[in-house]
C-alpha cells in the first residue's frame, strides 16, 4: 500500500501530544466571510488529486476547510496531524476552479500554514535547518541564490558530478537525498542579467513593461527570460529589467512564512521602482513563471495593512500580467511566414501538447491565452492533453516534501502525455518543467519540455531569417 | 458546535477485527470532517468512521452493530441536502466510497451493475462508451454516489421526460438491519413475483437497510439534442411558455428556470453572457431523432416568442450547449457566493400550480424582508427557493424559519410536497406530519419497525 508509511506516521502520534504554544491567530483573524464561504457541497472533491487518491474527506479541500474552521473557532488546536494534512495538500488550487461558491482556498491555505509554523507542530532539527537555509537565506538574498547556482553549475560541468555518479558516491547520501539527486535541474552558464540589458527597446515602442526574471527560471531556464524579452520586443514593448531582483516571496507565503513573504514583496516593488522610475511609468509588469505570477498578483492582499506600501501594492497587482495574458490583451503580432505553398516556418514533425501549470489555470484562471500563443505559431499542431489541468506533482517544493504522492502524479501526467503522441510539451512554469524533464529522463523518453513563449520566440527568429 | 463523542474502545477493537485498521478512522482530525454533508447549518457528532470494501464486510459490521444495538449512519460522498447522513452520537459512520466498482455493463439487457459507492458521473460515462444513457442527473452527479442517489431517490434536470432515479432501479443488493444480505429485483422488465421490495428501499434514506449494489436500467442515447435559452421580462411569461409547450404535446427533456437573483449569481460565476436585466430565464432542451428535435426546437422557439420572450438564444454546437447546462447546474453553489449562509429548499407543486407558487415565494420574500433566489425544474414543478442569509443574524434566521413554514404550507395547500428530490432527513422532519398526514406517518413507522426493529439504521431521520 503506497500510503502506508504516511498513514502510520499520522496515526501513531497522538494529536494533542505535540500541541504548540501559540494561538492560531492567522486563521482566527481571517474574515468570517472567507471561512464561511464554503457550503460543503463537495464539488471540489473530484478535482482534488489527494482526495482522488485516498478517498478520505480529510485529504479533500472540503475536509481541510472544516478543520481550519474548527481551529478558527477554537474547537481544535493546531495539531501535528493538522500540520501534516496541510503539507499533504499540493496547493494546486484545482478546488478553486471547481468551486462555484468562490471560496478563496489559497488565502486560507497560506494562513493555515502560517499558524502551523507559528505553533511549531512540525518542527524537528533537519526541517528547521533546511527551512532556515532555504527560506531565510538562499531565497531571501539574490546573491546567495546566484552563488548556490554557480556552485551547482561548477559541480555539474567540472566532471565532479560525473565522477560522483560513476563512483556511486551518491550511495553515501541519506536515502531521501539520494532519491532527490536526479531531480537536480541543470544550471545554466549565464543568468538573466547577463542575457538581458537593463532597458531594451523595439523600433517602435507602443508599451513600456517591467520584466520579472524569477528565481528557478533565472538559474535553470534563463533563456526563457531572454525569449520573453524578445517576444515582448517583437510585440512593440520596451522592456525594463532590474538587474538585481529579489525572490517574489511565493515560496515563503506557501510555506507559512508570511512575514518574510511581505518583506520579499516590498523588496520586489522597490527593485522594479528603482529600475523603472515609478510603477506609474509602466503599462504592465510581466512574469513568465506561473507559480510566481499567481502569488505576485496578490501583493495587494499581502500588503493591505502596510501604510507605506498598500497603495503601491494595489498598483502592482493591477499591472501584474502573465506574459500570455499580456500578449492576448495587446494582440499577438503573428510570426512571419515564408511565402509559397509552404506556409510554415516551424515544421514540427510531431504535434505539441500543452500542460497547464496549476498556478496558471487554477491560480490565475489563464487557460485560453497560452493556447492562443501556441496557435499563432505557423505550422504548429496543438493536440489537447487529457487531464491537462491535473497537477504534475511539482507543486513548489512538494516533490521534495511528499515524494511519493508527487511521483504518483508525475506518472499520471507522463501517461497522459504519452496518449497524445506529442514529443514536445509546452509548459509555462519552471517547477513543472523541472519535474517533467526529470520524469521523462527516468522513463528514458525523449520529451522536449518547452515554454510556449520559447516556441513563439523561435518562430519570430525563424521568420526573421527568411524575411 | 461540533463535538466528538466518547469512543467505546471495545467498539474500535471489534471494528478493526472486521476491517483493515487503516479503514477504521478514530483520529479527531478525521472525525471532524465527517460531521456534515451538503446541508447548511447542520452538524453532528462522529465517533468512528469505517470504509468497508465488500458486501460481506458491510454485513459483518451490521451484524455486530445489531448485536450491540449500536446505530449505523451510512453515507457516500456526503453531498445530501437534507442532512440525511448527519451522524448520530455514538454511531458508526459507514462510508461506502471505497466500494466504487462498476461491475457489469450489459448491452443486451440494457443494464449496468455497480457497487453503491460508484460515482454517478462514472456510470453515465461508462454507459456513454456504448451509446447508452443513464438519464438521472442530480446537480452533484460529478461526485455523488449511486447508492446515495438511490437511497435519496434523487431527481435532476431531465425529470420531465425521463423521470427520476426510481424509474431506473431494476434491482439492488441490500444489507438488512439484521446483517442478512438480500437481492431484490433482476434484469427482467416484467417481474411481479411478490411485493416490489426494491421500491421500499428507494428513497429510504438509509433507515431501512444499507444498499451495497445497484442494478440500473439504461436507455439508448438520443442521437441529437437542441439546447436553447429564452429570456423574459416577467415570470408569468416564462410560466406561460412552459404550459404552452406541454399543451402542444411536446415533452422536452429539460425545462429549467432561473429568477433574476439566480441569473446574476450564475453569470458572476460562469460568465457566459446571461442578460442581467431579465426577470426570468428558461433553459430548454429537447433530445431525440435529429429530424424530430429540429421541428420541436422550432416549435418551442416560436411558442417562447409568442408567450413574450424578449430573446431566444439557440446553442450552435455541443460546446455551447454544455456551457449553458453547466451554468444551470451551478445555480445552487453560485447563489452561495452572495451571503455567508445559503439555505436551499425544494418545495414542489403540480406543474399547473407553478406560477402561483413562484409568485407566493416572491411575496414571502418581500413580506419578511428576505432575499430568496429561486430556480428549479419548471417542467416538473420542482422549485428551489434559496434563502441567502447569515446564520449569525439570529433575528433574520427566525424570519427565515417563518418564511419556510409558509412556503411549505402553501405548497401542501396546492397539492404539492415539502421535498421533491432532497429527502426529509433532519431538515424537513418537522414538516413531514403536515405533509403526509397521520395515517401515512403511522404506516411509515410500522414499516420501519418491521425492517429495523431495534432502530439501529440511521435513527432519528425522516421521523422520530
Amino acid at each position: 500500500m503506497a500510503f502506508s508509511t504516511r498513514e502510520r506516521s499520522l496515526t501513531d502520534i497522538p494529536s494533542t501530544a505535540l500541541k504548540g504554544e501559540s494561538k492560531p491567530h492567522h486563521l482566527a483573524n481571517l474574515d468570517f466571510a472567507v471561512l464561511q464561504q464554503c457550503i460543503h457541497c463537495g464539488m471540489c472533491l473530484p478535482t482534488c488529486p489527494t482526495y482522488d487518491t485516498t478517498k478520505l474527506e480529510r485529504n479533500s479541500p472540503r475536509g481541510r476547510i472544516a478543520l481550519m474552521r474548527n481551529i478558527a473557532e477554537g474547537h481544535l488546536d493546531v495539531t501535528r496531524a493538522f500540520g501534516e494534512e496541510l503539507y499533504f495538500c499540493l496547493g494546486c488550487l484545482a478546488c478553486e476552479t471547481a468551486c462555484p461558491a468562490g471560496v478563496n482556498y489559497a488565502r486560507m491555505f497560506e494562513e493555515a500554514r502560517a499558524d502551523i509554523e507559528d505553533a511549531g507542530v512540525l518542527r524537528y532539527a533537519k526541517r528547521d535547518f533546511v527551512r532556515a537555509v532555504m527560506l531565510r537565506f538562499i531565497f531571501a538574498h539574490p546573491l546567495a541564490l546566484k552563488a548556490l547556482g554557480r556552485l551547482l553549475r561548477l559541480y555539474q560541468v567540472s566532471g565532479l558530478e560525473w565522477l560522483v555518479r560513476k563512483l556511486r558516491l551518491t550511495a553515501l547520501l541519506p536515502a531521501d537525498l539520494r532519491e532527490l539527486e536526479p531531480l537536480t535541474p541543470r544550471i545554466q552558464p549565464d543568468f538573466s542579467d547577463q542575457l538581458i540589458g537593463p532597458v531594451e527597446s523595439p523600433a517602435k515602442p507602443g508599451y513600456r513593461v517591467g520584466m520579472l526574471t524569477g528565481c528557478v527560471q533565472d538559474l535553470v531556464y534563463p533563456h526563457v527570460n531572454r525569449d520573453t524579452v524578445d517576444v515582448l520586443l517583437a510585440n512593440g514593448c520596451e522592456v525594463v529589467t532590474p538587474a538585481a531582483q529579489h525572490c517574489c516571496g511565493s515560496l515563503h507565503a506557501h510555506n507559512g512564512e508570511l512575514t518574510l513573504a511581505r518583506e520579499m514583496a516590498r523588496k520586489s516593488i522597490d527593485d522594479m521602482e528603482r529600475a523603472a522610475g515609478s510603477l506609474e511609468h509602466l503599462d504592465a509588469i510581466i512574469t513568465n513563471a506561473a507559480g510566481c505570477g499567481s502569488h505576485l498578483k496578490h501583493y495587494d492582499d499581502l500588503l493591505e495593512h502596510d501604510p507605506q506600501y498598500a497603495r503601491r501594492a494595489r498598483l502592482w497587482s493591477h499591472k501584474l500580467k502573465d506574459i500570455h495574458q499580456w500578449l492576448a490583451e495587446i494582440g499577438i503580432t503573428p510570426p512571419q511566414t515564408t511565402g509559397g505553398s509552404q506556409p510554415s516556418t516551424i515544421n514540427y514533425q510531431l504535434p505539441v501538447t500543452y500542460h497547464e501549470a496549476c498556478h496558471l489555470c487554477h491560480g490565475q484562471k489563464i487557460t485560453q491565452q497560452p493556447r492562443t500563443v501556441l496557435k499563432s505559431i505557423p505550422g504548429l499542431k496543438l493536440v489537447e492533453l487529457p487531464e491537462s489541468t491535473w497537477c504534475c506533482g511539482s507543486a513548489g517544493v512538494y516533490n521534495i516534501t511528499q515524494p511519493e504522492m508527487s511521483h504518483r502524479l508525475l506518472e499520471r501526467k507522463l501517461d497522459n502525455i504519452a496518449k497524445t503522441g506529442a514529443k514536445v510539451v509546452a509548459s509555462a512554469n519552471p517547477g513543472c518543467s523541472v519535474q517533467l524533464e526529470a520524469g521523462a529522463r527516468e522513463r528514458g523518453e525523449a520529451l522536449e519540455i518547452v515554454h510556449p513563449i520559447t516556441l513563439l520566440a523561435r518562430a519570430y527568429r525563424k521568420g526573421g531569417e527568411h524575411s | 458546535m461540533p463535538r466528538i463523542s466518547t469512543l467505546n474502545p471495545q467498539l474500535v477493537t471489534e471494528l478493526t477485527a472486521i476491517l483493515d485498521p487503516k479503514r477504521v478512522l478514530t483520529e479527531r482530525e478525521h472525525l471532524l470532517t465527517y460531521g456534515f454533508d451538503g446541508t447548511a447549518a447542520l452538524q453532528g457528532e462522529v465517533g468512528v468512521v469505517v470504509f468497508p470494501q465488500t458486501t460481506e464486510e458491510v454485513a459483518k459490521i451490521v451484524r455486530y452493530a445489531a448485536q450491540e444495538k449500536i446505530p449505523i449512519v451510512s453515507r457516500g460522498s456526503g453531498t445530501g441536502l437534507s442532512g440525511g447522513s448527519i451522524p448520530q452520537p455514538n454511531a458508526i459512520v459507514l462510508c461506502l466510497v471505497k466500494m466504487d466498482r462498476i461491475l457489469e455493463l450489459d448491452e443486451k439487457n440494457l443494464t449496468i451493475l455497480a457497487e453503491a459507492g460508484a460515482i454517478t458521473q462514472k456510470i453515465t460515462e461508462k454507459a456513454d462508451t456504448v451509446g447508452l444513457l443513464y438519464p438521472p442527473d442530480p446537480g452533484s452527479m460529478k461526485i455523488s454516489t449511486i447508492g446515495g442517489n438511490v437511497a435519496e431517490n434523487s431527481g435532476g434536470l431531465r425529470g420531465l421526460k425521463y423521470g427520476i432515479t426510481r424509474d431506473y432501479v431494476m434491482g439492488m443488493e441490500v444489507v438488512l438491519a439484521s446483517g442478512e444480505v438480500v437481492w431484490l429485483g433482476n434484469k427482467c422488465v416484467k417481474d411481479v413475483a411478490g411485493y416490489s421490495m426494491k421500491d421500499v428501499f428507494i428513497g429510504s434514506e438509509g433507515t431501512l437497510g444499507i444498499i451495497t449494489k445497484v442494478l440500473l436500467k439504461l436507455v439508448p442515447r438520443p442521437a441529437a439534442k437542441k439546447t436553447m435559452l429564452a429570456m423574459y421580462a416577467t415570470m408569468d411569461a416564462a410560466a406561460d411558455t412552459v404550459s404552452a409547450i406541454i399543451a402542444a404535446k411536446i415533452i422536452p427533456c429539460t425545462l429549467e428556470f432561473l429568477d433574476r437573483i439566480t441569473i446574476k449569481c450564475v453569470e458572476d460565476f460562469a460568465k457566459i453572457g446571461l442578460p442581467l436585466d431579465a426577470e426570468a430565464i428558461l433553459f430548454m432542451e429537447t433530445d431525440g431523432h435529429p429530424a424530430v428535435i429540429e421541428e420541436q426546437g422550432k416549435q418551442m422557439e416560436e411558442i417562447a416568442r409568442r408567450c413574450g420572450a424578449t430573446a431566444v438564444q439557440i446553442a450552435a454546437n455541443a460546446d455551447e450547449a454544455n456551457k449553458l447546462a453547466t451554468a444551470r447546474r451551478s445555480a445552487f453553489s453560485a447563489l452561495a457566493r452572495v451571503s455567508p449562509t445559503t439555505i436551499l429548499e425544494d418545495a414542489t407543486v403540480p406543474r399547473s400550480e407553478l406560477t402561483k407558487m413562484i409568485r407566493f415565494i416572491q411575496g414571502v420574500a418581500t413580506r419578511h424582508n428576505l432575499r430568496i433566489g429561486t430556480f428549479g425544474h419548471m417542467g416538473d414543478g420542482n422549485l428551489h427557493p434559496t434563502f441567502l442569509t447569515d446564520e449569525r443574524n439570529h433575528e433574520e434566521m427566525e424570519r427565515v424559519e417563518v418564511a419556510m413554514k409558509e412556503i411549505f404550507d402553501y405548497a401542501i395547500e396546492l397539492g404539492g410536497t415539502i421535498t421533491g428530490e432532497h429527502g426529509v432527513g433532519l431538515a424537513k422532519k418537522k414538516f413531514l406530519p403536515d405533509a403526509i398526514g397521520n395515517a401515512s406517518l403511522t404506516l411509515l413507522r410500522q414499516l420501519k419497525r418491521t425492517l429495523d426493529p431495534d432502530g439501529i439504521l440511521n435513527p432519528g431521520k425522516i421521523f422520530d
